[in-house]
Formats: structure tokens, sequence, C-alpha cells
């Protein structure tokens, strides 16, 4: 009777060893995949710890009252502020906020409470594909219904462009917060004789508020971000704000202008616009995390 | 039997609701449906109006504006081909950076690598650099990234010169850099996209393979990612779109050269820096022809977006 030598080990007196072999290739490979994987991460974050360290440490010179009053300094001089590009990104995402949170909402309200079946799918598959839209395609749709019928720049082409790429957010935001609201809370608001406007008006939209005031916030931080539907539908000027039917500076696109300029002064500015969007995008993220914490029901 | 109300009183009538309330509900229901309807008539609308903005130019070119390399608004004659090729290896080039660290990145955040609190802290740093806005990106590309890679740029084209990717002289702005800030910008997508799919895996799969006696490596290799494989597939395929459409970064350092160069290093272009760049003061058949290549670069993200929304969604169902 022969013994294979795996038969031979288990007959030995000494008992076969179960402990963690850390020694073997298979352990050896682990460590070192969790590792690489370790690395992978580490270069993940390295680009955001970077640009945050860079846009806080050259904007953060420019961060004063002049940058908040003054109109931007012409090229070669120094001073001056970006008061203007302020007043009109308010202005510009005000205008999309506008369009977008009415439509988006109730749309939202659709899909999510009188919905059921294949339109909801196919008006979500939609909504989804609009915000994988590129931002410069939605450009040059809000330039060719607008500025080129009106033939004229302005901020109201600015707004719509923007409303356009923030009505994706809005609707995928209104939606997720509407489903969580609990279907007692409907069925309760119906059994004491409410009517469906009654109950979606009343009880359900303030019930999801919180959560939807969050996704637009979000929304928003996003939009004022936008430069590419921004540069040829509100374009940019100078000058403080002259109306929505005017071309109008926004903070994006003051980024963007003065990046590429030779002038130290327009290059401070653009880090120190940089540094306020930044600092938007980073506070409303940390704002909407802890908000979605909290639930109501 | 039924009249049990005090006779001296009329029994309390619990009628319909008036008219007036039934069309207010109805017309409230109808006003959230047109409302969902607009929200997928905008897309339509989009492809309609820049369809129809760049007939001029496709009556003009028809398909050779796609294989044409000629660019010159002062003859009025236009082609796409190099920006049409910018548009491809520059996402490709971010795909190839992206896609490793990107599922690196997920498995790290998904497995149990690290302690539930310090994880989802670091899953809101990754979702943070989607959130970072692009023209802020390109600023710091024009004044970090440039200068950071030009030895990297020198030290290719002295040793591998050879190779035509590598064939000439790194001079800043270039094909490089804009893939690797787009690499940043789409990292966020393919890792958030490739956690979930990763952690929406049923938990016996795991457990089956870890008490068969494979490590959490080889449960991760021969189980999990497997297993995960298309819904990465569907993530990857959204960054591909992404890649392809993200505009201001990519004008900011691509360098924004009509000419077609092979080289990695040298400066290129894509559609969307095109557009960037010509639209404001283009006029004339010019705006058509940007329409028109506007209108390539939507068919082509549109196509990806929806074979990826596709694959995300055949993933969800189980």
């Amino acid at each position: 009777m022969s013994t294979s030598p795996s038969d031979r080990s288990l007959s030995r007196s000494q008992p076969f060893d179960l402990s963690r072999n850390y020694q073997s290739p298979r352990a050896w490979f682990g460590v070192i995949m969790t590792i690489l994987s370790g690395a992978c991460l580490g270069m993940a974050l390295l680009p955001l710890f970077a640009v945050i360290y860079y846009v806080i440490s050259k904007g953060i010179n420019r961060l004063n009252l002049d940058l908040f009053t003054q109109l931007p300094p012409s090229a070669g001089t120094t001073g001056g502020g970006i008061g203007n590009a302020i007043v009109g990104t308010l202005i510009v995402v005000g205008l999309a906020a506008l369009i977008s949170v009415p439509i988006g909402v109730f749309a939202a309200v659709y899909l999510s409470e009188f919905s059921s079946g294949t339109l909801a799918r196919w008006v979500r598959f939609a909504t989804n594909v609009l915000s994988g839209v590129p931002s410069i395609i939605v450009g040059i749709f809000a330039y060719g219904i607008i500025v080129l019928t009106t033939q004229q720049f302005s901020a109201f082409a600015g707004g719509v462009a923007l409303a356009v790429l923030m009505l994706p957010i809005v609707v995928k935001t209104t939606d997720e917060a509407l489903q969580i609201v609990p279907p007692e809370v409907r069925w309760a608001s119906v059994g004491v004789g409410a009517s469906d406007y009654q109950t979606v008006l009343r009880v359900v939209l303030p019930a999801a508020l919180p959560a939807i005031i969050t996704g637009v916030t979000l929304a928003v931080a996003r939009a004022a971000g936008e430069t590419a539907p921004l540069i040829f539908t509100a374009l940019f000027t100078f000058f403080w704000p002259q109306g929505i039917f005017q071309p109008i500076p926004s903070l994006a696109v003051l980024v963007y202008n003065f990046s590429t300029v030779p002038y130290a002064s327009q290059q401070e500015l653009a880090w120190a616009a940089s540094l306020i969007l930044v600092l938007l995008v980073l506070i409303s993220s940390v704002l909407a995390r802890l908000a979605t914490r909290r639930e109501i029901y | 039997m039924t009249t049990e109300f005090p006779l001296n009183e009329a029994p309390r009538r619990l009628s319909a609701r008036s008219p007036r309330e039934q069309i207010l509900d109805r017309g409230f229901v109808w006003l959230t449906r047109i409302f969902a309807l607009s929200v997928a008539g905008i897309l339509i609308w989009m492809a309609i109006e820049v369809g129809i903005e760049s007939l001029p130019a496709m009556k003009e070119f028809g398909l050779g504006f796609l294989t044409s390399s000629a660019w010159n608004p002062v003859e009025d004659e236009y082609g796409t081909l190099p920006m049409i090729y910018g548009t491809l290896v520059s996402s490709a080039l971010a795909l190839l950076l992206a896609v490793p660290l990107g599922v690196g990145t997920a498995i790290f955040l998904s497995e149990n690598f690290l302690p539930r609190s310090i994880r989802t802290t670091l899953i809101f740093l990754v979702e943070l650099l989607a959130a970072i806005p692009s023209v802020v990106y390109g600023l710091w590309g024009i004044f970090v990234l440039i200068p950071a890679i030009r030895p990297v740029g020198q030290f290719l084209h002295q040793n591998l010169g050879f190779i035509p990717f590598f064939s000439t002289p790194p001079i800043g702005p270039g094909m490089l850099p804009a893939g690797i800030v787009l690499t940043v910008m789409i990292l966020p997508i393919i890792t958030a996209i490739s956690r979930d799919s990763l952690a929406s895996l049923p938990p016996d799969l795991r457990q089956a393979s870890l008490g068969l006696g494979a490590t959490r490596w080889e449960t991760i290799f021969r189980v999990l990612v497997p297993a995960a494989f298309s819904g990465i597939v569907g993530g990857v395929m959204l960054a591909l779109g992404r890649a392809m459409g993200e505009t201001m970064a990519v004008t900011m350092l691509i360098g924004n050269s009509n000419d077609l160069n092979v080289s990695l290093l040298a400066p290129a272009n894509t559609i969307a820096s095109l557009l960037a760049n010509q639209f404001a003061e283009a006029s004339g058949l010019q705006v058509s022809a940007l329409m028109y290549a506007g209108l390539v670069l939507f068919a082509i993200t549109l196509l990806v977006n929806i074979g990826a929304e596709y694959i995300v969604r055949q993933v969800k169902k189980f």
C-alpha cells in the first residue's frame, strides 16, 4: 500500500497546522494587493488636497472687502475685486433656480406620486441621460434658442443653460426625497379626506422639504461653478450687471478669462474667485451631508 | 334600520367632491405630468435644435466634415478630424489611468479594510473630487500640474522619443496634462459606481468563497469583481461620456491646436474645447459648423450614456 506524501503528513504524530501562515505566497499576495489598493485611494485623494491647498494658499491674500465690492482691474493695473462677478453669478444662478426648481420638483412629484410604470421609467431614463449631456452642448442649445433669436448675449440665456443643467439634479434628489416619505403618511392624509393635491402640497412635500432643499443647494453650488455653458451665453463684462437681457459677468468665466492672462493681479483674482467657488462647494457639501443625516419620519 | 340619525336633523351627506375640487385635483396631476414630460422633452428639443442649426454645415460639408482636418474660418473650410481624434485620445488616456485607480479605490472602500467611520469620510472626500468646478481644475492645471509634469514629459521624450506618442519635446499644454486632469475628474464616477455594484452584491457570495478557504483577495478577484463586472463596465462608460464632454479644464490645458499631431506631448484640441474657444466670436457658416461639431459630440456622448445607463440598470435588477 503506497501512501501519498500528504497522507503521510496527516498520519504523523504532530497535528496538522491550521494556524495562519504569513509566509505563504497567498498571504503575501493579499498584503501586496491591500497596499496597492490603499495606494490607489491615496493617489485619488492627492489631487483633491493639492487643489484645495493651492486654491487656499494662492487665493487667501486677496480675500478682503475690496474683493467683494470692487470691479476687476483692467490689464496691467493692480487692486480691484470681483464684486460684479459675484453679483452676476448670484443673478444667473438665481434665474436658473427660478426656472428649474418648480419644473424639477413637480416632475419629481409626478414620478413618485402619480405615475406607475412605463412613463415614469422613461422619464427617469431621460433624466439620467440629460444629466450626462455635456455642459457645452447645453450651452450651444441655449445659444441656439435664445442668443440666436434675440441676437444678444444675455444673463437670461446663461440662466436657461444652467437651468437645464440643474434640472436632472433637482428631479433626482426630489424623487429620492419623496420616496423616503413613508406611504402611511399619504394614507393618513387621504384617509381624513384630503385630495391628491392637498396631500402632496400640505403633507408629502413639507415632509420631504429638508432633503429637497439640500438637493437644490447642491445643484446651485454645482451650477455656480459651471463655466462652459456661460462663456457664449452670458459672456462676460468688466462692469456691474446691467439687467438680465445684457451680458453679465460670473465667477467661473472670470477664472477662465483671467487664468490665461500674463498679469499677476488678474491671476490673483482668478485664484480668489476659485477660492470662493471651492468654499461654496465645500460648505454646501458638508451641510448637505449633515442635513441628510436627520430623518423626519 | 338605516336611519339611526335623529329625525329632526338632516343626515350628514358624504357626497363626492365638488366639481371644482375634482378639476383642481385632476389639473394638478396633469400639471405634474406635463412638467415630467417636459424634462424628457428638453432632451429631444436639444437634439432637434442643434440638428437644425447644423443643417447648413451638413449640406456644405456632408460626412467629409468628420474626416477633413482643415479648420479655417477665414475661408469657411471646416473639418473636425483633429478634434475627434483629440476627444477620443484624451478620453482614452484618462480611462487608461482612471480605471485601475478608480477600481482599486472602490475595492479599498467597499471591503472591510478600514473602520466604517473612516470609510464614510473617505467616500465623502472622493465624491468631493467630482464637485470641484472644472474651471478650478483648469486653473490648478495651468499653474501647478503643467510645471510639475514637465520633467516627466522631458524624460519620456528623451528616453522613449522613438515612440510616436512621445516624439515631440513637451512645450507645456498638451494631451498629457489634459488627460491627467480628466483622470482626476472622472475617477469619482468610476469609484462611486464600482463601489455601489461591489457593495450591492449579496453577502452570501463573499461568505461562500471565504468559507471554501479563499483569502480575501482571492475572493475579490475571483468572485466579487467578476460578479460586479457589468456594473463596473457601466460606470466606466459613464465616465467615458463625461470625459468626452468635459470642457473647461481640457480647454485650459490641451493647447487648442487644430493640427493633427500624434504626440501626447504636443498641443491638441477636442470638440468641446473647439466649441468653448470659438463660439463667442463665431458668425455665419462658422456657427453652423460649430453646431455640427457639437451634434457629433452630442451623438457620441448620448450613445455612450444610453449604453451605460442600460448596463447599470440591468445590474440593478438583481
